[in-house]
């Protein structure tokens, strides 16, 4: 409370005198007034703000749904990207966005899940853990271009092309804080009662943590896993000069592959109208499911937090 | 021999456990070394432009691949300009939102209102690019611009901001799309902070009869400012890395100008539009030296915020 005592004598009548009270101690209605007209002001500033921020979610959603919904059609989903000017979709951006993203997640949750558990574990003396926390928390926000650059320096080069590779290796990168961080804290609310039963059993402390600790945070760990999914399945700027693109069908992780961001990406910025509308419906795609692995990944989270 | 068989087996759990640790420990590493391995890989891939241009890097605005020049201030420039704009604008309405959902918003609409404010941050930052082009500019320039510089751009001494053609995209459309991306990681963080406050405090000054702005304004505001200005540097990272989204509407110009309305270029647009048709061993470095700054830039800010964060919950901690 200590720095906190001076803030009645800083409000600008000292409410020292209560309304009913008169004589000496009237109340000035003047003051009175322009308190309330300042209150009044500012709450409905706060309410403008806050439709200020829906205003551009739901005219963004409004925009995908009207632009990209007449450009779904069985053909985006059958056929591959097509030259200007013909009939095409964008089976192989999909496809190649689904299995860049599924290797990023499978290189990327071991290693998350594994540096959480240490955090949360054995964190609690020395220098790493505390280390640690700091850098993954820099990493979360850090520019996934910067990312891009690093795989491009580390892989690209060595090996001499962009590849489908080098861009799960530059989305694993992006989940790895997600998952760190999401892992720390499910853990911390495991109770450590349940960890001291486990001891006293006499499992051994590997046991304990695969078995009995991690599997009671399992759902809470899965809602940083879908989290870390929709965070990389959106993104482009990573796979730039890692995955490139490619026009054709490609199931081979070594050859440069198509996904969907870099497609709308190259097809917003062309002239052509008919890859505008592609552009648009591959929007739509993403948008919706990156929106719904939110939705569901929050959902589950809460779930989880009630239940204890 | 029962006694020998347990004992091993206590012998081999225990060295499990030793190499369970020591394997964990080994991941929590390698995150630190993610790191400082971006760092030393970067600065090892700008080390041919930083010997070839030196300081003169940072001061001059030449982009020409043509001629082996390069100068990083135009994009570097147009980072900081976009950034703070979106700052500007992010700021008000991230602390007002905040400021609804813990002060004035019924209980019920309080998780579904936070969570359209959170998929704000969800949607992927290639879809405000593009939205940002082909809807926001062309009703920008069209309805609203030709307003501004008619109206603006003649003031004396800010004018020279408001002035320029209404193509709508531009520096100030890159901050105005910047601001609204980072709303909802400032606005998250600043209701997570004011909703530490403890009710006491809150009470104590209702109960004397201050108005709810009064008690945001004296009570909620100082006991959380760190936390508050954590949440703005953590927008600030976030907005100063921005790719796809600024690509899309600054306009890719290499040309140093200093109006609002005049295309730009960012760092990481730069970085976007001209690494993967980049050719000759100094314009890629000298791009890789871009990457680095970025990075650089954005590591300050962002362990600035997390200090502040940290100095927060300690605060808390010691008044509980």
């Amino acid at each position: 409370m200590n720095d906190r005592t001076h803030i009645p004598a800083a409000i600008p009548s000292s409410s020292a005198e209560s309304p009913g009270q008169t004589g000496r101690f009237a109340m000035d209605p003047s003051i009175y007034r322009r308190r309330r007209l300042v209150n009044a002001f500012n709450m409905g500033a706060s309410m403008m703000a806050m439709v200020f921020g829906l205003f551009w979610l739901f005219w963004i959603l409004w925009t995908l749904i009207d632009q990209g919904l007449g450009g779904l059609s069985l053909d985006v989903f059958s056929r591959s990207t097509p030259p200007p000017g013909s009939v095409g979709g964008l089976a192989n951006a999909i496809y190649g966005s689904l299995l860049m993203t599924l290797f990023g997640t499978l290189i990327g949750t071991p290693i998350g899940i594994l540096a959480g558990v240490y955090l949360a574990e054995f964190g609690q003396r020395g220098w790493l853990a505390p280390a640690t926390r700091f850098i993954n928390d820099i990493l979360l926000s850090a520019p996934s271009i910067v990312i891009g650059l690093f795989i491009y320096e580390m892989y690209v080069v060595s090996v001499g092309h962009f590849s489908g590779w080098a861009g799960a290796l530059a989305l694993s990168i992006l989940v790895i804080p997600v998952v760190v961080r999401t892992t720390e804290n499910m853990l911390r609310l495991v109770p450590g009662s349940l960890r001291e039963a486990a001891a006293a059993l006499g499992a051994p402390q590997w046991k304990v943590t695969l078995y009995v600790t991690l599997r009671s945070a399992k759902a809470g760990v899965l809602t940083g896993i879908l989290l870390a999914v929709a965070r990389i399945s959106g993104e482009t700027a990573p796979l730039l000069f890692t995955a490139l693109n490619n026009q054709f069908w490609n199931s081979n992780m070594n050859q440069p592959m198509a996904n969907l961001p870099i497609v709308i990406f190259q097809f917003a910025m062309s002239p052509y109208a008919d890859w505008h509308t592609l552009a648009w419906a591959g929007s739509l795609l993403i948008t919706f499911s990156v929106l719904a692995l939110n939705i569901i990944a929050r959902w589950m989270g809460s779930q989880k937090t009630q239940s204890h | 021999m029962e006694k020998y068989n347990n004992e091993q087996r206590m012998n081999r759990q225990m060295m499990l456990d030793k190499l369970f640790r020591n394997v964990t420990r080994m991941f929590a590493f390698l995150v630190l070394a993610l790191l400082v391995g971006i760092l030393i890989s970067l600065v090892i891939g700008a080390l041919p432009s930083i010997k070839a241009f030196g300081w003169q890097f940072f001061m001059t605005s030449d982009w020409d691949p043509v001629s082996q020049k390069f100068g990083a201030l135009v994009p570097i420039y147009g980072t900081l300009a976009t950034s703070l704009i979106a700052l500007l604008i992010g700021v008000p309405v991230s602390f007002g939102i905040a400021l609804f959902l813990t002060e004035l918003c019924p209980t019920w609409l309080k998780r579904p209102l936070g969570i359209a404010v959170e998929l704000l941050a969800g949607i992927p930052s290639i879809i405000y690019g593009m939205w940002g082009l082909f809807v926001f500019a062309p009703l920008f320039a069209d309805h609203v611009q030709p307003m501004l510089i008619d109206n603006l751009g003649e003031l004396p001494l800010i004018g020279f901001l408001f002035q320029g053609a209404p193509m709508g995209i531009g520096i100030f459309t890159a901050g105005l799309i910047l601001a609204i991306m980072i709303i909802p990681f400032i606005a998250s963080v600043m209701r997570d902070v004011f909703e530490v406050v403890p009710t006491l405090l809150k009470e104590s000054a209702y109960g004397l009869g201050s108005t709810t702005w009064e008690v945001v304004r004296y009570v909620v505001l100082p006991y959380t400012k760190t936390g508050v200005v954590g949440g703005i540097m953590l927008g600030l990272g976030r907005a100063l890395g921005e790719t796809m989204a600024v690509t899309f509407v600054i306009g890719n110009s290499s040309n140093f100008a200093t109006g609002l309305f005049e295309p730009g270029n960012s760092i990481a647009s730069s970085l976007a539009n001209e690494f993967a048709e980049a050719s000759g061993e100094l314009y890629l470095s000298s791009l890789i030296q871009l990457g680095l700054i970025l990075f650089f830039i954005t590591f300050v800010v962002l362990a600035c915020s997390k200090m502040l964060l940290l100095r927060l919950k300690k605060q808390e901690g010691k008044a509980s």
